[in-house]
């Protein structure tokens, strides 16, 4: 039996879910955070927190996340985190999937497209708490938080 | 002949080819695939016999009556039940656990208690949940010892004057464990606690004896023993379910109706209420009766075998831990493991890539999940139809799992 991952693996597990998952960029704590969430996939147990730091006029500083999750999840997680560093608000406020999706370069099935999500669902929450964030969802140009 | 060499023929679903490879089916502890006879079973009642059953003054009408009842006595036989009047077709197990927790916890009183276990399935656990919120009842839980056995010894303390019910799983779904149903019904009929067994996990792999078990209910379903979905068995003592109201009303169910009261019908159309899974009862009569023809003690030791392969395989390769009592002890055909660095849910998809089916998640027991100090695990288990070669495949799999992602 060969140690290389299966082939048929290949497309779900794409060079960077495993890249992102073996060599994280933003797993691990944030102190100085001042918007946290967190939530859990109820179907595999699967959890994500992510901790941003929010400048006064709404840049978000830095972003990391902790959690107990597959690959996928993990891997989702560190490319938000990625993708709203050094954005506004808004900007973070309007991320979506297909953005997440266009990162991770894999054939997700649908059965596990809640593992990508989960982090964007983190997301919305930890901006709806950030300091200042008034309304953000109703924000010109800004979208309804993705689930 | 080896009994999956018997076996395999029987089985059309064998001949997938799942991402390139042979399926090797390992969850048949969610369901199991289904033998020719029980597809054909069914096929067959559809194409000649359909119609519904007990008052249709018809041919078919008949018919379908006789096959209907006809599951219920291969049933009674399977189970060892005293009487046909004990078995009460159900849509499952979920669906006969909480028929019966609704059905008793009517019967409940504040300060009442209700006993379960750490290892339950959330199936029976929930319900029982919602009858002690409704009615006042204190729900407790007997712990489970480090090597994944009931802590037997808690019963002293857990079983009390007050015990009404005590319900738990003859097999647990996770950790394989097979707790000692009746030295719990012993303790629990001497405070006249009526007891609950849920035999999801043990049905389609043990030989069944209610008159030895001696437990109120026991329940499972068909599905996970080679029989169709949608339907499953509640067995009943007749002392108990005599002294019961019916838990859910309709139709078949009564005698006779008035506009403000109703006549209960007898056992064990009381607690049948609308019309029932005919195909799917035919269905469970073929399988009862294929599993019979294989012979239950056969069926035991092969699973039994597979398991220890499984067991001794996944204990020699680094990185991996098994959950759940020791090898040297007897138990169901449940595999629950761990690859160290991965989550369950990858271990499976890359299971999956090579054709082999396992399940991974909580497997519906959130607190025995807590109490083991993980998410999730992987599980493996098996059937009539699994091979030592396939468990070989799995073992070769898992090994090179550490270094697939």
């Amino acid at each position: 039996m060969s140690a290389s991952t299966p082939s048929a693996a290949q497309g779900l597990y794409s060079d960077v879910i495993r890249e992102r998952w073996r060599r994280p960029r933003h797993r691990g704590e944030l102190p100085g955070a001042n918007a946290v969430a967190e939530d859990v996939n109820p179907l595999c147990g699967d959890r994500v927190r992510l901790m941003l730091a929010v400048e006064p006029e709404g840049r978000i500083a830095d972003a990391r996340f902790v959690g107990d999750s597959c690959a996928i999840c993990a891997a989702s997680a560190d490319v938000v985190a990625d993708l709203v560093s050094g954005r506004s608000r808004s900007e973070a406020a309007a991320l979506e999937l297909a953005d997440v999706l266009n990162v991770l370069q894999a054939e997700i099935r649908p059965t596990r497209m809640r593992c990508v999500t989960l982090p964007l669902s983190v997301l919305a929450r930890a901006l709806a708490v950030a300091p200042g964030s008034g309304h953000p969802r109703s924000e010109p140009g800004s979208r309804p938080p993705l689930q | 002949m080896r009994l999956d060499e018997q076996t395999r023929p029987d089985f059309p679903i064998l001949q997938r080819i799942v991402n390139g490879r042979p399926l090797v089916y390992f969850d048949s502890g969610a369901s199991s695939q289904k033998p020719r006879a029980v597809l054909e079973a069914m096929t067959r009642y559809y194409e000649r016999s359909h119609a519904n059953v007990h008052r249709s003054i018809h041919t078919l009408g008949e018919e379908a009556t006789e096959l209907y009842e006809l599951a219920r006595d291969a049933v009674q036989r399977f189970i060892g039940a005293a009487s046909r009047e004990e078995v009460v077709f159900t849509r499952g197990t979920t669906d006969g656990l909480g028929l019966i927790a609704e059905t008793i916890g009517r019967t409940l009183a504040k300060g009442d208690e209700i006993l379960v276990t750490e290892l339950e399935h959330h199936s029976n656990l929930i319900p029982w949940q919602l009858v002690a919120r409704d009615r006042g009842a204190a729900l407790k839980a007997l712990p489970i010892l480090a090597d994944g056995t009931l802590d037997l010894g808690a019963l002293d303390r857990l079983i009390t004057r007050r015990t009404r019910v005590v319900a738990f799983a003859h097999v647990s779904n996770v950790l394989g464990t097979i707790t000692p149903v009746t030295e719990i019904v012993r303790r629990a009929r001497a405070v006249n606690a009526i007891t609950v067994v849920d035999g999801a996990q043990a049905a389609p792999h043990l030989r069944l004896d209610m008159s030895a078990l001696e437990c109120d209910f026991y329940v499972f379903s068909a599905h996970k023993m080679l029989g169709p979905t949608g339907i499953g068995v509640m067995y009943g003592r007749r002392a108990v379910l005599d002294s019961l109201e019916p838990g859910r009303g309709g139709s078949e169910m009564i005698k006779e109706v008035w506009i403000d009261h109703a006549q209960w019908n007898d056992l064990p159309w009381r607690f049948e209420p609308g019309t029932p899974p005919i195909a799917e009862a035919v269905g469970l009569t073929a399988a009862v009766e294929y599993l019979e023809k294989l012979g239950m003690d056969r069926v035991a030791e092969h699973e039994r075998a597979l398991t220890r392969q499984t067991l001794e395989g996944l204990a020699r390769i680094p990185g991996v831990a098994v959950y759940g009592p020791s090898p040297a002890v007897e138990r169901g055909a449940v595999v629950a493991f761990a690859v160290d660095g991965l989550h369950p849910h990858d271990v499976a998809a890359l299971l999956d890539a090579e054709g082999i089916a396992v399940r991974a998640g909580h497997h519906c027991a959130m607190p025995l999940m807590r109490r083991l100090g993980v998410v999730g695990t992987s599980r493996a288990t098996f059937s009539v139809f699994n091979s030592p070669d396939e468990v070989s495949l799995f073992l070769a799999t898992v090994a090179g799992l550490r270094s697939a992602l």
